[in-house]
């Protein structure tokens, strides 16, 4: 029983927090407008605290093989609480100026964080189903919760009817791979299927299983929903949209493919290659057509989900750590992103439109220097830490012996590059558009330091890469 | 060995001083006398690693070593030979007249344009030093965002189209050089450049990686047909990013080709050098025709530039030619030196020309030749010292120009007659854009009242051109203590080039 709750300790904590905001929201709310926000961001530190507390690379399992705690899911916990926490902190002003910061916020964020961490410990189908679940649908109320913007609830629904039919052929798929297996249990069906024949009844459900796969990724061909719906969503809940969850999809493709269905990697190799292709090609080509950044990172997005898959599709350890240390750097740089937006946001002014960066080198030359490190980081260049992602992933693409695949990669990052590069143009050799001449100050305290923080992490994590890849690679060998 | 760190500390202390820099926001003169100050301690430093300089020996020296990611074995890895030790004097020494040239030129954010300076002064360092491929790798990147940055804030009308332009090339080309290097580490699994030239190599990987690295070196050098950056960038550059990205950065592609290309893929440099001669030979004439019909004066320079590179490749590629005719050893060693003494003088050289011209615009704002005319009249010692770095550039014996492209000149004798005749029309090409720019810039009449208002070098300037002859004349006369340094290296560059790597 001790054990037991040690195990289940951070998901407990984080599920507790929840309900009593929901209920003590309700009592306080009015009074004590700040103290939600409060609650929340504590009991994500004091998560984190005991994950780290209890820290440990050995794993163990719970009912029956069901749930899982290892040095992987410790990790990708912790990657999803900082993400959380920050998302959170970035933007309280603004979905205060906009009407929208209300308790369900936080409880309904709270909830897909645990979701996500049920996902990210999920080993069978259904506790994976449920974490995919209690995270999706906790993520469609946040977008819906702008009532007054048509965007924000078109988004909304774009992202739940295609999320829910996403969810629907995940789900037959796995009922397919069910019914040949006969197991829910991905150590079963890796065991299995390493000793049987493969039925043509698996490849089937496998099909299915990486469509739904895909969708959580925004992977091209089904990567349609990202631009509307991280253009659509007001920019504090596309900052928690694409940052955390996108560690979380990495879980269900950790959890389900390779640690369920390795060994159907002769099967699943070629799709992934053929989706890690199309997202490169569609995020890096379209992104260079955009002109509001939102769906330019979105686009950008879809790009480096392409490189995430380039890591799984090599079919070996080295390749999953690498495409889990790309999907964090990720989401801190994508954090970064769109918390820069915000910090130009103001009452009635949505600063996400490129031009709205113009001269803003002369404006506000911290900001600008921050944009600048994560935008560098994202285009592949050193020292900062998105380099290292890029370096590690084709690292271990050329190992694998898919070196065509590396050079193909790389020439793609060379055309996203460009994009990345225009905005750097506009902020530091364009002047300044009459109307927003001034006003480039930081939204808020928090958002200048939590911003030069993780300008800082990119860079510092750039100069000395060592330790966060030894520890993401050790996880994973166990 | 608990030697002093020399390279790491050429390396990151200009970079530190740099982000010094970068505070000094509301004290522009502090921020200028600061940079020149610590870009001279630099330099001093940097003459540290000649006096060290044990010029008997190939192997590297004041080798650094220390495990830096040790998922991947990648190691900090440091260490120079007789190859990259002069290259590193040559850019701490450029970077000094760089920094001290934009004095009065640079009036906004002077103090970004300062700390971009002594950064790319220290990554340059690193890159010519760096023994580990990754490390290369990342100083080589790296140098990519000072450059882009100043072009594109201090630079001219089109400064951004050319920023980009020659980011994205350049990056374009490193790529594939860095698959390059994944690819021999997934073989050997280490990162070091010393094992990557110890591997033995299939021919067709060798090609692969051959092309690999063509690419990603003619695009820095520039050779034809991937040149085109180079004319943009330099227009638009402001005269110190000019300078350093004619006298050392372009000097990064040759450095590649005498580090990489010819020790690590030895068999296909072998089998493809036809290629890179005949690019090269295009570059000496083609170019240099094309130099000759510009009317902008720093593009003239700019395409000189390139057809003075060309010689740079041809001597570092005729070495096969003439084994294959010869077997002898000694045209090839000849060959390049001349090649490496070719970009030690391109360096001073042409960073003299990119000042001359920067010296104009500063006082009429107009870099056409058509609008000059006369300046002897009015800038009479200014007139001395052009005449003598356009004959240097014409390659005048007598001065630096003349050494290397007479060695890289009678090497090609050796290889093949044809292959000569062609390089050496660069000593009319040459003569011919260089002089008849002069003619018209500096002789003749005054032809507006804008020439004739010119005043002559301020005392700045005649120190900075004062050193800059000296230099050029020394060489020219002299240039034994730089061949004594290369010997050794060359030599056993020349020994691995022509060592099969096949298994």
């Amino acid at each position: 029983m001790d054990m037991m709750l040690q195990v289940l300790a951070p998901e407990l904590l984080i599920l507790i927090a929840a309900m009593t905001l929901l209920v003590g929201d309700t009592f306080w709310g009015h009074r004590h407008k700040a103290l939600t926000f409060q609650l929340t961001l504590a009991s994500i530190v004091v998560t984190a605290l005991v994950i780290l507390a209890s820290f440990s690379t050995t794993s163990v399992q719970l009912f029956n093989g069901a749930f899982i705690r290892d040095g992987v899911a410790d990790v990708l916990k912790l990657s999803m609480l900082f993400m959380t926490f920050f998302a959170f902190l970035f933007a309280r002003d603004y979905l205060v100026q906009r009407n929208i910061e209300r308790g369900e916020y936080y409880v309904l964020g709270l909830l897909s964080l645990l979701g996500m961490m049920v996902l990210a410990s999920s080993y069978d189908m259904v506790t994976l189903f449920m974490g995919l679940e209690i995270m999706s649908l906790a993520l469609y109320a946040m977008i819906a919760m702008q009532k007054d913007s048509g965007f924000a609830i078109e988004s909304a629904m774009k992202y739940f009817v295609l999320g829910a039919m996403a969810t629907g052929l995940l789900l037959y798929g796995m009922t397919l791979v069910y019914g040949n297996v006969g197991s829910l249990q991905f150590a079963t069906i890796y065991q299995t299927l390493a000793t049987t024949e493969q039925s043509l009844v698996l490849s089937l459900g496998l099909v299915f299983i990486l469509v739904g796969l895909a969708f959580k990724f925004g992977a091209a061909p089904f990567h349609n929903w990202v631009p509307d719906v991280y253009h659509g969503s007001p920019t504090g809940i596309t900052l928690f949209l694409s940052a955390a969850p996108k560690i979380a999809a990495f879980a269900l493709m950790f959890r389900l493919l390779i640690e369920g269905l390795e060994a159907a990697l002769m099967q699943w190799q070629s799709i992934l290659i053929i989706l890690a292709v199309l997202s490169l090609v569609v995020g890096n080509v379209i992104a260079i057509a955009q002109t509001n950044l939102k769906r330019m990172l979105a686009y950008s997005t879809i790009s480096h989900m392409g490189f995430i898959i380039l890591g799984f599709l090599t079919g070996n350890v080295g390749g999953y750590a690498a495409a889990m240390y790309y999907v964090v750097i990720y989401a801190l740089m994508s954090l970064g992103g769109f918390a820069v937006i915000l910090a130009l946001s103001r009452k009635g002014f949505e600063a996400d439109n490129i031009v709205d960066l113009a001269g803003l080198g002369k404006r506000n030359p911290v900001l600008a220097l921050v944009m600048l490190v994560i935008l560098l980081s994202m285009a592949g260049i050193p020292p900062f830490v998105g380099f290292y992602a890029k370096l590690v992933v084709l690292t271990e693409v050329v190992e694998a012996g898919l070196t065509w695949l590396a050079v193909f990669a790389v020439v793609m990052s060379v055309v996203g590059a460009y994009y990345y590069l225009r905005v750097i143009k506009v902020m530091y050799f364009d002047q300044p558009a009459a109307q927003n001449a001034h006003d480039a100050d930081f939204a808020n305290a928090s958002l200048r330091y939590g911003l030069i923080l993780v300008a800082t992490l990119v860079l510092m994590l750039g100069i000395l890469p060592d330790g966060l890849l030894t520890l993401f690679n050790d996880v994973m060998m166990y | 060995m608990t030697q002093f760190p020399l390279l790491s500390a050429l390396i990151w202390l200009p970079i530190l001083s740099g982000l010094l820099v970068l505070m000094m926001r509301h004290q522009p003169n502090l921020a200028k006398q600061f940079a020149l100050w610590s870009s001279v301690l630099v330099f001093i430093l940097s003459l540290g690693l000649y006096t060290g300089f044990d010029n008997t020996t190939a192997q590297m020296q004041f080798v650094e070593q220390a495990s830096w990611i040790s998922a991947f074995n990648i190691q900090y890895f440091l260490g120079v030979d007789g190859l990259s030790m002069p290259l590193i004097i040559l850019t701490t020494f450029t970077t000094v007249l760089a920094v001290w040239s934009a004095f009065d030129c640079i009036k906004e954010r002077v103090e970004q344009y300062m700390a971009a300076f002594l950064m790319m002064n220290g990554i340059m360092i690193g890159v010519f030093s760096a023994l580990d491929a990754i490390l290369f790798y990342v100083f080589w990147e790296v140098l990519l965002i000072p450059m882009f940055l100043v072009i594109g804030q201090w630079g001219g009308q089109r400064r951004v189209y050319a920023t980009i332009k020659f980011f994205l090339y350049t990056f374009f080309g490193s790529v594939f050089m860095l698959i390059a290097f994944l690819y021999m580490y997934s073989q050997i699994g280490s990162f070091s450049l010393l094992d990557f030239q110890a591997m033995p190599l299939g021919f067709t990987a060798q090609i692969l990686i051959f092309l690999a690295f063509l690419i990603a070196f003619a695009v820095k050098i520039p050779m034809f047909p991937v040149h085109t950056w180079l004319p943009d960038a330099h227009v638009e550059a402001p005269t110190a990013g000019s300078v350093v990205l004619a006298a050392i950065m372009l000097k990064m592609g040759g450095y590649g080709f005498v580090r990489f290309s010819l020790p690590m893929t030895p068999d296909a440099a072998n089998e493809l050098d036809w290629l890179v001669i005949s690019l090269s030979i295009i570059a000496i004439v083609y170019i240099s025709v094309i130099a000759m019909v510009q009317k902008d004066m720093k593009k003239l320079v700019a395409y000189s530039s390139i057809a003075h590179m060309g010689f740079v490749t041809l001597g570092m590629f005729l070495l096969y030619g003439i084994l294959r005719n010869t077997g002898e050893v000694q045209g090839a060693i000849l060959g390049l030196e001349g090649a490496m003494i070719q970009m030690i003088s391109h360096g001073l050289i042409s960073a003299a020309m990119f000042l001359a011209i920067g010296v104009m615009y500063d006082r009429m704002h107009t870099r056409d030749i058509s609008a000059y005319g006369g300046v002897v009249n009015t800038m009479p010692v200014f007139a001395v010292f052009v005449l003598l770095f356009a004959m240097a550039n014409a390659g005048l014996p007598g001065t630096s120009g003349f050494v290397g492209e007479f060695m890289v000149i009678l090497a090609a004798f050796k290889s093949n007659f044809w292959i000569a005749l062609a390089a050496a029309t660069t000593l009319i090409l040459g003569a011919a854009y260089t002089l008849w720019m002069v003619k018209r810039v500096i002789f003749g009449d005054v032809v507006n009242h804008h020439v004739a208002e010119l005043s002559d070098l301020n005392r700045r300037e005649f120190a900075i051109m004062s050193i800059l002859a000296v230099v050029v004349v020394a060489l020219g006369f002299y240039p034994a203590p730089v061949m004594d340094i290369m010997h050794a290296s060359v030599a056993h560059l020349v020994e691995q080039a022509m060592t099969s790597k096949l298994p």
